[in-house]
């Protein structure tokens, strides 16, 4: 810390009543508006909401990136006591990378991909500071070594692409912290990350804030990944501040009904179906342009809203010193939404229902493989000859699952979750293996397989905004299944699809809509009533709700349940989101690189004896509860790669339990592990006996409850 | 509760999207853009020139008047004539009407659709199947389709027209078929690309899902998607084809004269520049120019509005 001591005081940045608004061709849109924080050395100011709720906005008005149509109308932002508004954009250039520096979303964007890794960050220091090359180059190494990056010596000489994500975004904060910067401003930087990786990333923000003393601000739409990382927290709705204060008295007590909506539409890790129920938030974040200027601006939404909410924008209310929301009832909310407080789910539950179906069984994997070829640009393989590699992205995989169940499947990106389906629909060849569906083959692939087949399997996809045709209505996007596979007569098709979108709460008069006019929930929906129509037994559903905003999510996975149990259809349901899985399924397959590692009832896997994988992968998931003890089991290294997969059992370069086993595990690196089958109807493919593994504690305390 | 999402999604009155609707949608787009408009009415005096042209001119486009060759413009003749005393005004806009309005096939026997227009659209189609089968199928599929195209691609478009023209032999069909010719490879080039991006996107899933045939995939999932590269890559190679129908004719590989040709005009009038009456020669010059120049703008204003929609 050189000038830092500078300042008398231990705030770094204050933004007071700041004010953004952008300019359009229909005048001034308001952007930001009335938000006011503090942020303290060595301290982490988290900003949440939902996607358009203003959080990057205030992240680029402190360092005036907010384009040519952007302009901060009022309100000050204070950096170290001097005042950042009005400021050219010279004298900012001084303080962006030296005193203030920004993470971004996506490392791969955020270096330049044709120069040496070493180059760029070396630039940081001599761009700002009269630094000799070679005492940069030194300075940069033990920065790398601090950001625990391994061979770091070689890492600075190599290209961005040919290190992973992790490494990147490890690489960007590294870049970030070289100046020792006051102020370091984290825009989603572990959004795009797998969530082991983003684990330990958080770990290292957590170490370096101490170690460095900066100031932190940490915009994520994650309500766990904010728990884990915060001392202080606010919410953003609307381009306001709705609520402020300290993290773990948000958490505890929430006073506005945004933030309550947002803790209740997220699953807490362990908590089932059965269990619990999700509160969606209904409606959506409304675009700058639309915002009530004499309202509250979340009474559109809200569901306690009363005459009183209407007259006037609500100014804040102090709860107690430090903690203030932005509603005329946040000290009696309590008594106007109970919705926290009764979570919990009083009704019978339907899973008897569900596991009278359970003897009969609808698809089962025996011993699938899905390799791809790889394709080398050497001569050789150009003219067929010499060796063919294979990346095995499915490789061994057994599995049954019964009618009206629901098969959740999880595993880091890369694990072969999503080719495992696409073997199932028919979209990739299957190698080897056996996979019947109903008791008929189902090797083949989609287009050599009978009609029947295929209107008896159908997917939800992933990203709404290429889900749907654009070029089309919705209304016939759902009618083409229906005339395709003849699930109503020609007359009736235009009512079942209204049957349709009624089932998927949504109006007739979307019928006519085109996918551009629909917001991405929306859109998803219409995704489901697509897969819907052609009354499939079995839907597969390849991370249906983590492109969605939370609040939608909510909406998106209660009317999924709903749908299983009115029209009783089987589901596979991917995600990597451990909370939601957990919450969707009945069984759960954990899988890596190609193999599954761990299946069983879902509550069995969420509880010891655990695979080692499994345990470090819950370990990992982000908590949205700031007081729960949560195990600290990290992974070293990368996945490796699935064209090379390590020998014995392929979790053996990062498995973090080989120390249980005798000679460190030597076992592992020879052998392939054997199934073992605990007494809850779960199997762990592990070289560890059981009885070894059931003496590994639970990872979160709250997930033994719920189960 | 799950129905709370769409409860406050504000219901705005529509009518159904119809044919006005989607006219207009794309028209406002268009008059937001200077260019586009200029180009726009450029090309409609000539459209409708073309069309109307038996009504704008007391002459035939091969009435001879012996007793005034190689006039200025006069009251009589307000483009002047040419040097067999053709009225000029009267072949400029039957010319126009070969390019833009009617294909004739023989004597008696025409097409509506200009000569320059079927030579895109023909081309368009071909080109539009080839580049979705390449873009969609890949592999050896795309591979030689792809280089077949780049040798025609290889081969200099003028000496490839005069190839084909000279093999052949000059008439309004041969003059499409060439353009076809020639335009198809870059046409095809196109679509591929646009079809290799389109193809990954969720919903082609969802109909590979659904088992739907390739073709039906190719033609109705993707190509809709397309189209609007596609609609302002045609407007400018009708611009081209325009420039190629002049190239032939002026080189007299075009239309066969006596029709009205601006190409075979050119060439004609030519000859007479020196000497005094530079009429003939420059008047389909300034047609050609301002027809092609006017289908560039309406392309280029068009294709800057639609991106800045996106």
């Amino acid at each position: 810390m050189q000038d830092s001591s500078a300042s008398t005081s231990n705030t770094v940045l204050e933004v007071e009543n700041l004010q953004i608004s952008y300019e359009t061709r229909k005048g001034d849109v308001e952007a930001i508006q009335g938000v006011s924080f503090k942020v303290g050395e060595a301290e982490t100011v988290g900003l949440v909401g939902e996607s358009g709720c203003g959080k990057s906005t205030i992240a680029f008005g402190i360092v005036n990136f907010l384009g040519s149509n952007g302009k901060i109308v009022g309100g000050s932002i204070r950096f170290q006591g001097k005042e950042l508004v009005g400021r050219s954009q010279e004298e900012l250039k001084e303080l962006r990378g030296d005193r203030i520096s920004m993470v971004f979303q996506d490392p791969m964007q955020a270096l330049n991909p044709s120069v040496q890794l070493g180059e760029q960050l070396a630039e940081v220091l001599t761009c700002h500071k009269d630094i000799s090359q070679k005492e940069a180059w030194e300075r940069c190494i033990q920065m790398l070594k601090r950001v625990n990056m391994p061979d770091v010596e070689n890492v600075m000489i190599r290209y961005p692409h040919q290190i992973s994500g992790g490494q990147q975004q490890r690489i960007v904060i590294a870049m970030a912290m070289l100046n020792n910067p006051a102020l370091i401003i984290m825009d989603e930087p572990t959004t795009a990350l797998d969530v082991t990786v983003e684990a330990a990333v958080l770990d290292l923000l957590e170490e370096l804030k101490h170690d460095f003393n900066a100031a932190n601000i940490f915009i994520t739409h994650n309500l766990g990944v904010v728990a884990r990382v915060s001392d202080y927290l606010c919410v953003m709705y609307a381009g306001q501040m709705v609520e402020s204060g300290p993290i773990k008295d948000i958490f505890r007590n929430p006073r506005h009904p945004y933030t309550r909506g947002l803790l209740a539409c997220v699953p807490r890790l362990g908590e089932s179906k059965e269990s619990s129920v999700l509160h969606p938030i209904r409606g959506r974040v409304p675009p700058p342009a639309e915002r009530s200027k004499t309202e509250c601006i979340f009474a559109p939404r809200c569901e306690f809203v009363t005459e009183d909410c209407r007259k006037a924008r609500p100014g804040f209310t102090e709860i107690i010193p430090g903690h203030t929301a932005r509603c005329i009832y946040a000290l009696d909310i309590e008594d106007h939404s109970p919705a926290v407080k009764k979570r919990r789910k009083a009704k019978e539950g339907p899973a008897p229902v569900q596991t009278e179906a359970l003897s009969e069984e609808l698809i089962s994997f025996d011993k699938l493989k899905v390799y791809y070829p790889t394709e080398s640009n050497s001569l050789v393989s150009l003219l067929g000859l010499g060796e063919k590699k294979y990346v095995k992205a499915v490789d061994d995989v057994s599995l049954r699952v019964a009618k009206g169940r629901t098969l959740g499947v999880v595993g880091e990106s890369g694990c072969g979750k999503s080719t495992l389906v696409k073997g199932l629909i028919g979209l990739e060849a299957v190698t080897g293996g056996d996979l019947e569906f109903m008791g008929f083959d189902a090797t083949q692939r989609v287009t050599s397989r009978d009609t029947k087949m295929i209107k008896e399997m159908q997917m939800v996809f992933q990203n709404p905004d290429s889900t749907l045709n654009p070029s089309y209505t919705v209304g016939s996007q759902i009618a083409r299944p229906i005339k395709r596979f003849k699930t109503a007569p020609r007359g009736e098709v235009k009512n079942e699809v209204i049957k349709l979108l009624k089932a998927v709460r949504l109006p007739p008069t979307y019928y006519d809509r085109l996918p551009r006019q629909l917001s991405g929930g929306e859109k998803q929906r219409v995704g489901i009533a697509r897969a819907l129509a052609s009354r499939p037994d079995l839907i597969v559903c390849d991370e249906p709700v983590s492109a969605l905003d939370v609040s939608v999510q909510a909406a998106v996975i209660n009317l999924l349940l709903e749908i299983q149990q009115v029209f009783g259809s089987s589901m596979i349901f991917i995600a990597h989101d451990l909370s939601v899985v957990r919450y969707f399924s009945d069984d759960i397959a954990v899988m890596y690189l190609g193999h599954v590692v761990e299946i069983g009832p879902a509550d069995a896997i969420y509880m010891p004896p655990y695979h080692p994988y499994t345990e470090a992968l819950l370990s990992a998931v982000p908590v949205p509860d700031p007081e729960v003890a949560q195990k600290e089991l990290r992974l070293s290294g990368n996945v490796p790669s699935a064209l090379d997969p390590p020998s014995g059992c392929v979790f053996h370069t990062r498995c973090p339990r080989r120390n249980m086993l005798s000679e460190d595990g030597n076992i592992c690196e020879t052998e392939r592990p054997p199934w073992r089958d605990s007494a809850r109807g779960h199997r762990i493919l592990c070289h560890i006996p059981l009885k070894e593994l059931e003496k590994v504690e639970a990872v979160v305390s709250s997930a033994s409850a719920a189960a | 509760m799950a129905t709370a999402e769409q409860a406050t999604v504000p219901i705005t009155i529509e009518a159904k999207p119809g044919i006005f609707r989607r006219l207009w949608a794309g028209l406002s787009i268009l008059f937001a853009s200077k260019i586009a408009v200029v180009g726009l009415v450029l090309v409609l005096f000539w459209v409708f020139v073309a069309i109307f042209a038996p009504l704008l001119t007391p002459y035939t486009p091969l009435e001879q008047d012996w007793k005034a060759p190689n006039q200025g413009p006069s009251r009589a003749h307000i483009l002047g004539t040419d040097e067999l005393g053709r009225d000029l005004w009267a072949r400029m806009i039957y010319g126009a009407r070969v390019v833009l309005v009617i294909l004739p096939i023989s004597e008696n026997f025409w097409l509506p659709g200009g000569t320059a227009i079927w030579g895109v659209i023909v081309a368009l189609i071909i080109g539009a199947a080839l580049g979705l089968m390449g873009g969609y199928y890949g592999g050896w599929i795309d591979e030689i389709i792809m280089r077949l195209l780049d040798a025609m691609m290889a081969i200099p478009i003028i000496l490839l027209y005069m190839i084909i023209m000279a093999a052949l032999g000059a008439s309004a069909f041969n003059v499409v078929l060439a353009m076809t010719i020639v335009g198809t490879p870059g046409i095809a080039r196109l679509v591929r690309s646009l079809t290799m991006d389109i193809r990954t996107r969720e919903y082609i899933r969802a109909a590979e899902t659904r088992g739907e045939s390739p073709w039906f995939i190719m033609f109705v999932e993707i190509l809709p998607n397309a189209r609007g590269p596609i609609i302002i890559d045609a407007m400018l190679r009708v611009g081209y084809a325009i420039f190629a129908m002049g190239t032939l004719g002026f080189l007299g590989l075009g239309i066969p004269p006596p029709s009205p040709d601006w190409g075979s005009m050119v060439a004609k009038g030519r000859e007479f520049i020196l000497s005094g009456s530079p009429w003939a020669c420059l008047w389909p010059c300034v047609a050609i120019a301002t027809l092609v120049v006017g289908l560039n703008l309406l392309a280029d204003g068009l294709r800057e509005e639609s991106m800045r929609y996106q």
